[in-house]
Parts: structure tokens; sequence; C-alpha cells
């Protein structure tokens, strides 16, 4: 079955499902994700691992064109190694970087990284409920959102598989550092990486997540709405912002009930 | 480069910290009413869509398309017959790079 190379969280959960209504007469307990667990399930995160590998490898691609970028515009090597262990956070570091190659401040270029970031926002509050544990260890484990993790860690009833959001982000995070280290430490060597088409790998990349989103043909509308607010907005505000004023679209579902969107 | 790299760096490590952390730890183990779960399960479809269409249409803040949205294109169209994200990514950049090899 093809969706469950794009998300197994759901088909675990799916399963899970099926096993708590086989088992309901002799079982009381809730299913297993109506109260989160602190521990990591390791097949679970395994299969993250698995799921998050062509990601990875797409992510590498991109940091090596960032960290060719930083040390164009004038980061030490090692700056730009650690911004990509620190931050993490791919479009962001494209958005401050670029902005300073550009000769813009710092002011602005902070500005930047939070609009570009402010997505995770919203994706941080779907996540949290799903989150166990003292406000600390949640705080950190909401460090481990992606977008391509985020996405397919979704289960269909509004909850996140952590140990799966997990796998699919350390293979991510260990390919994003190899690839700054590898474009910041070649220097100006790769030249202009925009030659090798790479300025197409993030759209493509969502594109993608998006197409597997939408095979269920619910949400195409909200999609197009979302898309249609990003593409009236991209003229008049500075980047980051269509995409957070997009996820507005996503209200729709106030009219549904929680068990209705997908 | 008239800025800190390395200040640039904690600012922007702090600010995404900050961004990533608050909904976690505002709403940790708490379920949401049924009404903010279905908002939730749109948001991915509709997130990723302002990214695909600020990713291809945005010009540093304008609006225009270059020669990466065939590739895009062409990557979304190998994505349509199956093929993994890899090949999908492989095909954009090549499309795009040979686009602008020509052009």
């Amino acid at each position: 079955m093809r969706s469950s190379a794009w998300h197994p969280a759901r088909d675990a959960a799916r399963r899970r499902e099926d096993d708590r209504l086989i088992h309901q007469d002799t079982d009381t307990h809730p299913p297993e994700h109506a109260r989160p667990a602190t521990t990591i399930d390791r097949a679970t995160f395994r299969t993250g691992l698995r799921a998050g590998a062509p990601f990875a490898a797409a992510s590498f691609l991109l940091s090596v064109s960032l960290g060719a970028l930083a040390v164009d515009t004038g980061f030490p090597a090692v700056a730009a190694i650690v911004m990509s262990a620190i931050v993490f956070a791919g479009s962001a570091q494209f958005a401050a970087v670029s902005i300073v190659a550009a000769g813009g401040g710092l002011g602005s270029a902070v500005v930047a990284a939070v609009l570009v970031n402010s997505r995770f926002l919203p994706m941080g509050i779907a996540l949290g409920p799903s989150l166990a544990g003292g406000p600390v260890r949640r705080g950190l484990e909401g460090q481990a959102v992606v977008d391509a993790s985020w996405a397919m860690a979704a289960r269909p009833d509004g909850t996140f598989d952590r140990s799966f959001l997990f796998g699919s982000t350390a293979i991510q995070y260990v390919a994003w550092l190899l690839g700054t280290a590898l474009g910041a430490l070649s220097g100006g060597a790769l030249g202009d990486t925009d030659r090798f088409g790479l300025d197409a790998v993030y759209p493509t990349f969502f594109l993608v997540l998006l197409i597997h989103e939408l095979r269920s043909g619910r949400g195409r509308g909200v999609a197009a709405g979302g898309a249609l607010i990003a593409l009236a907005l991209i003229p008049i505000t500075p980047p980051g912002a269509p995409v957070l004023a997009a996820s507005l679209a996503a209200l729709i579902g106030l009219r549904t009930r929680g068990d209705a969107p997908r | 480069m008239s800025v800190d790299p390395w200040l640039l760096i904690v600012l922007c490590a702090v600010v995404t910290a900050a961004i990533k952390g608050v909904g976690p730890v505002a709403l940790g183990g708490r379920a949401l009413p049924d009404r903010a779960t279905g908002v939730i399960a749109l948001l991915a479809p509709t997130l990723l869509a302002a990214l695909v269409v600020t990713g291809v249409a945005g010009q540093d803040g304008h609006l225009g398309v270059g020669v990466e949205a065939v590739g895009v294109a062409a990557g979304g169209v190998v994505a349509l017959r199956g093929s993994s994200i890899l090949v999908c990514v492989v095909v954009a950049a090549a499309v795009t790079a040979a686009l602008r090899a020509v052009t």
C-alpha cells in the first residue's frame, strides 16, 4: 500500500484503533494515544528514521547550498555549522543569511527568521496535547518539529506520534548538519548553487507532502484557500507572513466536528 | 558584512526555540476540544500549499515565476506517478538546472 510509506504514523494509529475495537469488551483503557507517553517507542522511532530518510537526503542538498551561502556572506565556516546545529530551521536560516548577504542589518535578519518560522507556532499548538511530562521537557521535545516530520507524524484524530516525529527529525538533523559542514568547508568551490537547481528542492519537497496530504480528497478547499491567501500577500508583506496568514484558512475546520476533516 | 554572525546565530536560535516551544509548553498532555482538532487536521494541507506558493511565486517579496517553477512542476508530476520524494527532488533540481543552463 503506497500510503504506508507516507503516513506510517496514521497507519500505525489505524492498526491500534482496530486492536482497540477488537479488545474493547475486555480492555477498558483508552486508546494508547489518548494518554501521551513519556517514553520513546523504538520500533516507531525506526519507522520515523526510514520515513525521514528521503527528506534527509533532500535536506542534505539544501544545507550544502546554505553552508556555501553563509561562508560566501562572510560567516566563519564554524559559525555556519553551529547555526545549523542550534537553529535547525532551514528556511529561516536561508532567510536570515540571505538578508545579511544582501546588506541587511541584524534586526531585519532576525525578524525575517521569526516570520519564516512563525508556521511552527500553529504546528506546536497542534503537537502540544500529544506531549507529556513537565513544561521544560515538552518545550524541548517541541524543538523536534520540522515540516516533513510534523506532517508525517500527524494521526487522523488530530494527535501526533512523538516517537515517529523524533525518528524522522533525527535523521534530517544529522543530514542538515553534515550538508552545512560540506558546503561551509568547501567554501567558494561550489560557486552559485542555483545553477544546480537547488532552489527547486524546497518547494518540491512541500509539493510532494501536499500531494500526499490531498490524496484523501479532503482538505483540498482549504489548501486552495491557503495558497490564494499566500499568493495575495506575497507582494505586500515581508517573507514568512503570507504562510502564517494562510494558516487562517484552516479555521474553516471550526465548522466541522473533530472527526470530520480527513 | 556589517552583522556579527555569532550574535545573529544566537538570536535566531532563541527565537526559533521560543516559537517551537510555546505550543508544547502551554498545551502539554491536554486534549483540545473537537472543534480545535478539526482546525488542526486542516493545518497541514493549508501550510504546505502556502509554502509551495511562496517557494515558487515569491521572488524577494515580489510575485514572479522563474525556471525553478518548471522544475517544481516536473517534480510534482513525478510525485503523482508515485515516485519517492528523493526522485521528485532530483528531477526538479535537474530540470531547473538544465533550463537555467540554456536560458
